[in-house]
């Protein structure tokens, strides 16, 4: 917001996924551009999450393409490509960094261990380059203090934050979030939220799927509204959060806000109860919820 | 204390509550040290039992065991044990004990070690996508699970040289070891598959979206947590294959079994030696069961 865009970095092109015979993708497209803070909004199984997951092949598209500086990725769905095509899989994650729902830290690393493993192993960086970059980050996530901390001994939000070190220290072009606050409790999502904006101020190129609609309004350029495997309605968050045109997002948001202090039934394990942590109450409505 | 009993609200109930609280602490600490007392008693009282009636019997005598040096100068290398051709039998029986008992131990170790290095190529292959590699990876578990491990230990004993003579010329002390760590990799094939399976797919998509390559992937993700999930399982293989070396007494191997035999059967001690033997392999397993506990109880306090 504050870092005005730049050119396109990311373009995914008419993404469609089947799983087995069930058509859970028709025909997404989104580009992003450098500096953008995109984020997908809607209801469990509506596809965001699967999308999400289809721009850095964690799951392989049944159509469409993916296209990023000079690499550009057919769906690849009989996996008929050889290894140049696997080989550009791995130059594309290098380039964008994921954070997880459940976190999926290295139980067996240090957290310090964790953020320079890929850079060392993947870029071919220097132990000492890369552990001055993982203390650089763990200190913008104010976890300098745990770098040499077993993520289990780390919060819920410790260790989101540690996650989100550990993808920064590729420095990838574009960071992709996967409801990375639906497995915390409600009083931690404030801090995994506000490292998240601060990112987003800064010029990090985002591409989120969540349900924080505070994070929305402070932080995104743009808001996707998916159902049902395509995208609804676009735009920016003010026009689809306050004034959206499509009945579905109209419903969707009727429903999310009126049931957002109660648990939604698509995700039981929503929390239930109001919050007193002003900065989790400042950005965040938390309701809805679930794996899209 | 009942009156505190009676008067709980009551303002001078609160230190007689605290006594009370601190007898029920007291009262279920003597349970315990019972209980624990009953049990050593319970131990002592049948195994001591037992020996008493031999003893007095006439049935059991260790006199035998005292001729030659005495066992500690074999300990403190005083007396050479590679000078005596058998066993030590020729230089005093006890000897049988302690020679046995490392012998047993050493093959025991060889064997855990190699068998974990079939498992591991054995579970890969059964996680494998090729199916060339998955078909033979699956016939070795099967075959040997399916036939008995004294079966397998005869057969690369004495079938192999019927194949090729080399075999021949092997030490059966090589031959055996190699048969039963075949043997155990087979059912730790099945473990480490677990074991490996067991580790969260969100671990290697995590790994796979840092653009880690597959092998990487495995060797320094899924490897190490996988390894962790298996150790419980890997020291009870242990304790099992220790007991199980004493098959290869049948081929000559001259382990714990084989050594009390011989030293039984020259001395027309069979009782004897082979209830020293029996001693000798539950106090291993007793003592491994115990550094095994030990080693779990770590595991699981820091989770390193």
């Amino acid at each position: 917001m504050s870092v005005p865009l730049g050119p396109i970095v990311l373009e995914a092109t008419d993404i469609e996924k089947y799983f087995g015979p069930n058509h859970v993708l028709h025909g997404v497209s989104l580009a992003v551009r450098r500096h953008e803070t995109v984020m997908l909004i809607g209801r469990s199984g509506s596809g965001k999450t699967t999308f999400l997951r289809c721009l850095n092949f964690l799951e392989e598209p049944t159509v469409g393409s993916v296209a990023m500086g000079d690499l550009r990725i057919e769906a690849d769905p009989l996996q008929r490509a050889g290894s140049d095509r696997k080989r550009d899989i791995r130059q594309l994650r290098q380039q964008t960094g994921m954070v997880f729902q459940e976190f999926n830290l290295f139980p067996h690393m240090s957290v310090l261990d964790n953020c320079i493993e890929a850079p060392m192993h993947v870029k071919g960086v220097s132990r000492d380059e890369a552990v001055a970059t993982a203390e650089r980050f763990l200190d913008k996530v104010q976890l300098l203090d745990k770098r040499d901390e077993y993520p289990d001994r780390m919060s819920g939000g410790q260790k989101q934050r540690a996650a989100i070190a550990r993808a920064l220290c590729m420095e990838p072009e574009v960071l992709l979030f996967d409801e990375p606050t639906s497995a915390l409790d409600p009083e931690l999502i404030g801090e995994v939220i506000v490292v998240m904006e601060q990112l987003a101020h800064e010029g990090s190129t985002m591409i989120v799927v969540s349900h924080e609609m505070a994070f929305a309004r402070e932080a995104a350029d743009r808001v996707l509204y998916l159902e049902g495997g395509s995208i609804v309605e676009e735009g920016p968050p003010e026009q689809i959060l306050d004034d959206p045109q499509e009945e579905p997002t109209k419903q969707f948001l009727r429903r999310f806000l009126s049931e957002g202090a109660k648990a939604p039934p698509a995700h039981a394990t929503e929390p239930t109860s109001p919050f007193d942590d002003p900065i989790a109450k400042a950005t965040s409505l938390h309701g809805g919820g679930g794996a899209g | 204390m009942t009156a505190s009993v009676q008067t709980p609200q009551h303002e001078a109930g609160r230190p007689e509550k605290a006594a009370i609280v601190g007898q029920i602490i007291e009262a279920d600490r003597r349970r315990r040290r019972m209980a624990r007392a009953t049990f050593v008693a319970t131990w002592a009282a049948i195994i001591g039992g037992l020996v008493a009636v031999l003893a007095i019997g006439g049935a059991i005598n260790l006199d035998f065991l005292n001729e030659g040096p005495p066992w500690w100068r074999f300990i403190l290398g005083e007396v050479d044990v590679s000078a005596d051709g058998i066993s030590g039998i020729a230089i005093g029986p006890l000897h049988f004990v302690i020679t046995g008992a490392f012998a047993t131990i050493l093959i025991s170790v060889v064997a855990i070690t190699l068998a974990v290095g079939f498992a591991l190529l054995g579970s890969v292959g059964r996680l494998s996508k090729n199916s060339v590699v998955y078909a033979v990876a699956t016939l070795y578990v099967s075959l040997v699970r399916g036939t008995p491990l004294l079966v397998q230990i005869l057969f690369i004993w004495l079938a192999l040289p019927q194949i090729w003579q080399g075999f021949g010329k092997v030490d059966a002390l090589i031959m055996g070891t190699f048969a039963v760590a075949f043997n155990y990799g087979a059912y730790m094939t099945e473990i480490f598959r677990a074991g490996i399976q067991a580790v969260p797919n969100g671990q290697r998509e995590a790994a796979a979206a840092l653009g880690l390559g597959e092998r990487r992937i495995f060797a320094r993700i899924v490897l190490p947590q996988a390894f962790r999930i298996v150790i419980p399982a890997i020291g009870n293989e242990f304790i099992a294959m220790i007991k199980d070396t004493s098959l290869l007494a049948v081929i000559g191997v001259q382990e714990l079994l084989w050594k009390a035999r011989t030293v039984g059967s020259q001395n027309f001690k069979m009782l004897e030696t082979l209830l020293l033997a029996a001693l000798v392999y539950w106090v291993l397993t007793i003592i491994f069961s115990f550094f095994q506990e030990r080693m779990e109880k770590r595991m699981s306090r820091g989770d390193r």
